[in-house]
């Protein structure tokens, strides 16, 4: 019976790496690569290793793969909005086929910093020069 | 079908042919993020083949490696961005 479920387990997770190694290949542009990327193999990561401690059934394997787990977890979404932020400030170009960038002349060229909405902060100073 | 020769002859080709297209991506890249990105996910695979390996060796001792590669996958991707973002700037 345990032998059911680590097959089910580990075939659930090479699929999931399967599809994103083929999402890898055939999407159009890097942000759509990255967004495809991540979360299949995480899952993937996930179901194999979890299919590892179903087989062991020690105390010290589960720890180990729960670490793990957690690790990649934790890690993965922080790498890829690491990763997407520099592609966006080097000037990587989106697919024609999108059609919104709403992070558009938010970025400081020079600082690499992310202003906020300009002009309503604008706007707040004018009404408070008017009330002076 | 036992459960060893099922992830031997079935799980381990599937994540072989995925690493070989994330390879296909890695050398064809066209600019330098999409070669970091497909690196990144070639060393999370890595660790799923090491946990299947686990399982077809019966020697729980390689988990250990596969901790170590998680983090060096996400030192690397930090790295790299961290750097690519500093050489543009001082143009």
């Amino acid at each position: 019976m345990s032998d059911i479920i680590i097959m089910i387990l580990s075939t659930l997770g090479s699929i999931f790496i399967l599809i994103a190694a083929y999402g890898i290949v055939r999407m159009p542009d890097f942000y759509l690569r990255l967004s495809v990327t991540i979360k299949a193999a995480t899952f993937g990561v996930g179901l194999i290793l979890m299919a590892a401690a179903l087989f062991f059934l020690e105390f010290q394997v589960t720890t180990k793969v729960f670490s793990i787990i957690f690790f990649i977890i934790i890690t993965a979404p922080v790498g890829g909005h690491m990763i997407g932020r520099t592609a966006y400030i080097i000037g990587i170009k989106m697919w024609e086929g999108s059609v919104l960038d709403e992070l558009k002349d938010k970025y400081d060229k020079k600082t690499h910093e992310l202003k906020g909405e300009d002009e309503s902060e604008d706007s707040n100073e004018k009404d408070f020069s008017d009330l002076k | 079908m036992s459960l060893e020769s099922y992830l031997i002859y079935i799980i381990m080709p599937i994540i072989c042919v995925a690493v070989i297209l994330v390879l296909i991506r890695f050398i064809k890249g066209p600019a330098i993020v999409d070669k970091v990105v497909a690196l990144d996910l070639m060393i999370t695979i890595g660790v799923g083949i090491i946990g299947v390996f686990s399982m077809i060796s019966k020697n729980s001792n390689f988990l250990d490696v596969a901790m170590i590669l998680a983090l060096i996958a996400f030192l690397g991707t930090v790295a790299f961005s961290f750097y690519l973002e500093k050489r543009n700037s001082d143009e």
